[in-house]
């Protein structure tokens, strides 16, 4: 049956293809064949997920070999997928909420007459991203790789309509490349080193190879892993890669797409684990994009760019564990399931909440709106519990687990994940006052409203699961699960107890929570932002994204314009001027050359006279001499 | 040496002449000159057969076909004395001067040594001793000039030719045209009517008569016509012939 | 002796100078005899000088050579002549560029 499993990936992408290829008759129905596509996907995944569970622990990675991909001499890759107890969870995450996502898309992308093409490109999408979770080869996984590069420009620059979406969608794709970049040449240098690129056989050889070789793929794969997951210093494209429908938004852009460089960590587990630089590096990265997402999530007033500040962050937390190493791991994978789910979860809540105040998405425009849209509310409430690590839901079990490995490894480590822990309590408690408490600011032409049953269900469903997603850690179930993919960690006794940790976190973030209300809740919220000047600093930087867009700008934009305009400045005077000029020079030569040639018989006869008349008196200068 | 003297001065007069001549045919005139005068001078240098063959080659042959062409080119075409090219005249004579200059003062008087004479070289004859060489010594270059004669030959009457490009008239072609062109233009198909005829005189200069005695202008020639010299008054004649005739009748 | 040189000399020299300046075609052809004429008279100069008939061999050549190109140029110019109904040179300057 595992051999079948690359039907997970044939099913939306050939449905993808056909939406694509279809005529406009396609349009009445496509969008349920786009759903049923990624339902069927999802039923298989569960299909085998059920099979898996019934194998023994040694058992449980299937793999399964397509065909022979490449053949050239000593390079040889096989179309080759993996399904183990990592890649099945996120096959039933990915399938999961990309179901859910796809029937809240019926409702919410009912108006948009390309709908079929948006499910087309949802569709491609989950092939996409199946493929890079079930590739058994670096190879294989970077196609995949690529294909959710193509499918997140695709679905960024969807209302292509806009500017601001075609250069967000352009934007995203450049960044992406700089970290696809890091990627490639990572594969090519396995291939140098090893001979091969099959994510297992790396992993395994990876203890024989130098020291620098691992840290050199390590650093790699990480350049990587921050251009998909947004990561320092490659964050920029994912805040504006909001201009996206919200479905896409919710699904590509916060529950799967963007933690593919978790994976990939999770996935080269044997190489981080060989190079403690990179794994440092790792950290470092997570803890800066950790904090750094937050301040952004602090500052902003547009609700979907406010819950991409906090996807970098939680991807950040995500990072932060899959760099602590085997101890890890299994909790970044954790985090990135139940992240999944609550912020899945919160943008399409977002979006319903877009969906009932015209496409607004300046949260300064909201307010009061928990009696308008109670199950919009309440649903977003139960993913705001659960980001915040409201005891018992899904976050508080995941976000606490990597907190308290981080102080196990280190115990700055451990007060930053902590501070961030309090941050994040601090801007969704503002953004659910500004949102749906406080007084209403809406002006009276707008009329909010719940959004259909198509679009509440998918919040139901994910409501439920940000409540109980906490429950895979029952038992340290996922740890176990984890363990024969991810390696086994020893546990680390803290100075305090884990459930004294644990109350610290919570006070921290109940904190944060207190300080939002006070500063949200209690006071009148103004329905114009403050401008640039009447705020802090901090405020300033959050708003401008911490400035990286002007870093990028001054490090790379700047210089490669100011190169480019040389480049073609030299190529026009200097190669062009080299090339032209000495034309013209010839030209000019030739042009004087030819004035002796009159044509007239007599100009010649004249010359050789004149010729021999210099021969004979050189003659005679000769002979006298 | 008196014939060098007096030929001399007459030869570069000559020859100047053939460069400032004007017209053509003076040119050629000056160039027989000096073509003679040489003759002259080879005689006096001891070869008379070449002498011989200057004035019968060169003079004779060479000099009528110059002539020849001068007189199909257009004998009267006299060239402007404006040069267009500037500078020829001035630049020509400049390297002109330097050239012979160098070379009479220079080359010119490197000859010495006391002159040999062909008293020896010519024991047996002046013929003799050319017909020894040619056919001895340089037999080989004197087959080579004769097939150089032939190609020339060939080569002029290559050049000569003039390739016929409509196909030759016969005289059914020509007399079916004159028929044509009466039709179309009413031009009398046949010859003109000679002058004179049926006219007091048969003299050129006297019109043909038509039968009532009037004088056809087309059988007097345009250019007579055009100097005024066609002789007239035929119509008081005429008359005068009627009364003749009449008065012989009555004297029947 | 030296006069004979220095005569043939001075015929060369008028001759060059004619064919420089001259325009008509066969003007220009015929000082370019004057000058074989020329170097003729050289030549049988030094066949006395030498006191042997070879230079005077050579002038017989020079005079059969000279007669073949006459023949060849002549037909040239006529021919010339009878496409462009001209016999000067300068009009037969199609090579200007």
């Amino acid at each position: 049956m595992f051999d079948l499993q690359w039907l997970l990936i044939a099913i939306p992408l050939a449905s993808g293809a056909g939406l694509l290829v279809w005529g406009k008759e396609g349009d009445r129905f496509g969008h349920l064949i786009g759903t049923a596509a990624s339902a069927a996907s999802f039923v298989f995944g569960v299909v085998l997920f059920v099979a898996l569970l019934g194998k023994d622990a040694e058992d449980r990675s299937q793999s399964t070999n397509l065909f022979t991909w490449i053949d050239a001499g000593s390079f040889h890759v096989d179309m080759g997928f993996t399904f183990d107890q990592l890649s099945g969870l996120f096959v039933l995450l990915i399938t999961g909420v990309g179901t859910l996502i796809h029937i809240y898309s019926i409702g919410y992308m009912e108006l948009d007459e390309r709908r079929r093409r948006f499910f087309a490109f949802l569709n491609i999408f989950i092939a996409a991203m199946l493929t890079l979770v079930l590739a058994s080869d670096y190879l294989v996984l970077f196609l995949g790789w690529e294909g959710v590069g193509l499918a997140s420009y695709l679905l960024i620059g969807f209302w292509q309509h806009k500017d601001s979406a075609s250069a967000a969608a352009k934007k995203a794709f450049v960044v992406n490349r700089v970290g696809d970049l890091g990627m490639a040449i990572g594969i090519m240098l396995m291939f140098a080193e090893f001979g091969t690129s099959s994510i297992s056989a790396v992993n395994g050889a990876i203890t024989g190879a130098s020291g620098s070789v691992a840290t050199a793929l390590g650093l790699l794969l990480l350049l990587g892993a921050c251009g998909k997951s947004a990561q320092v210093p490659l964050q920029s494209w994912l805040l504006d890669a909001m201009e996206g429908p919200t479905p896409v938004s919710a699904l590509i852009h916060a529950a799967t797409m963007v933690t593919a460089g978790v994976y990939l960590v999770v996935r080269s587990n044997g190489i981080f684990d060989a190079s403690e630089v990179a794994r440092t590096a790792v950290i470092v990265v997570g803890l800066v994009t950790l904090l750094a997402g937050a301040w952004i999530g602090c500052a902003k007033d547009d609700i979907k760019k406010a819950l991409a500040g906090s996807t970098m962050s939680q991807i950040g937390y995500m990072m932060l564990a899959a760099g602590l190493g085997p101890a890890g791991y299994a909790f970044a994978i954790f985090h990135l399931i139940t992240h999944g789910f609550f912020k899945a979860n919160m943008f399409l809540g977002a979006g319903s909440v877009m969906h009932g105040m015209n496409d607004d998405v300046d949260m300064r425009h909201y307010g009061a709106l928990r009696k308008a849209m109670p199950i919009t509310f309440a649903t977003f409430g139960l993913g705001y519990l659960a980001i915040i690590g409201f005891p018992l839901t899904s976050g508080f079990f995941s976000k606490d687990k990597i907190i308290e490995t981080a102080f196990g490894e280190n115990f700055w480590i451990g007060m930053g994940a902590l501070l961030g822990a309090g941050v994040t309590a601090f801007y969704m408690t503002r953004l659910m006052m500004m949102t749906f408490i406080t007084g209403k600011r809406w002006k009276d032409e707008v009329h909010p409203h719940e959004s259909p049953r198509v679009m509440t269900y998918p919040l139901i469903a994910l409501a439920a699961l940000s409540l109980l997603g906490g429950l895979l850690l029952l038992g340290d179930w996922i740890t176990e699960w984890l363990e024969p993919v991810v390696g086994h960690a020893e546990h680390h006794e803290l100075a305090i107890p884990a459930i004294a940790l644990t109350g610290i976190i919570t006070l921290v973030a109940a904190t944060g929570v207190a300080l939002g209300f006070l500063l949200y809740g209690r006071r009148p919220v103004a329905a114009e932002s403050p401008s640039d000047n009447s705020v802090s600093f901090f405020t300033r930087a959050g708003r401008h994204e911490l400035f990286g867009n002007e870093l990028n700008d001054a490090v790379a934009v700047r210089p490669t314009r100011h190169l480019t305009r040389f480049l073609v400045w030299f190529d026009g005077k200097g190669v062009d001027g080299f090339v032209t000029g000495l034309a013209d020079r010839l030209g000019e030569t030739s042009q004087f050359l030819r004035k002796p040639q009159t044509g007239y018989v007599r100009s010649y006869a004249l010359t050789m006279f004149g010729g021999v008349a210099v021969l004979v008196l050189v003659l005679l200068a000769v002979t006298l001499a | 040496m008196t014939a060098f003297w007096v030929l001399a001065p007459i030869m570069v007069i000559a020859a100047l002449g053939l460069v400032f001549a004007r017209k053509a045919v003076h040119a050629a005139l000056c160039l027989a000159v000096v073509m003679i005068s040489l003759a002259v001078l080879y005689a006096a240098q001891g070869a008379p057969f070449l002498f011989a063959v200057q004035i019968i080659v060169y003079t004779g042959a060479i000099m009528m076909l110059f002539l020849f062409v001068l007189m199909l080119v257009g004998v009267e075409s006299s060239e402007s004395v404006k040069e267009t090219i500037a500078g020829q005249r001035v630049a020509a004579a400049a390297i002109g001067l330097i050239f012979g200059i160098t070379l009479v003062l220079a080359v010119g008087q490197t000859v010495s040594g006391a002159v040999t004479g062909l008293k020896a070289a010519n024991g047996n004859g002046n013929v003799y001793g050319l017909s020894d060489l040619l056919f001895g010594k340089y037999v080989l270059a004197f087959e080579f000039t004769s097939a150089l004669l032939i190609t020339a030959a060939l080569g002029a009457m290559v050049l000569a030719h003039k390739e016929r490009l409509t196909p030759r008239h016969s005289q059914a072609d020509i007399a079916a045209r004159r028929m044509q062109e009466y039709a179309e233009s009413g031009r009398h198909p046949g010859p003109l009517p000679t002058p004179g005829v049926f006219a007091r005189h048969n003299a050129v200069d006297t019109p043909a008569l038509l039968p009532d005695g009037s004088p056809l202008d087309s059988s007097i020639s345009a250019s007579l016509v055009a100097r005024g010299q066609v002789r007239d008054g035929f119509d008081d004649d005429i008359h005068e012939i009627v009364e003749q005739l009449e008065g012989e009748g009555d004297d029947k | 002796m030296n006069e004979y040189i220095t005569l043939s000399l001075i015929l060369f020299t008028i001759g060059s100078v004619g064919v420089l300046v001259r325009r008509n075609a066969i003007v220009v052809f015929m000082c370019i005899e004057l000058m074989l004429n020329a170097t003729n008279l050289a030549f049988v100069s030094f066949s006395r000088q030498h006191g042997n008939l070879d230079g005077q061999v050579a002038a017989f050549f020079v005079m059969v050579v000279a007669a073949a190109e006459v023949v060849v140029g002549l037909s040239i110019i006529v021919s010339i002549y009878r496409t462009r109904r001209s016999a000067s040179v300068d009009e037969a300057s199609l090579l200007k560029s």
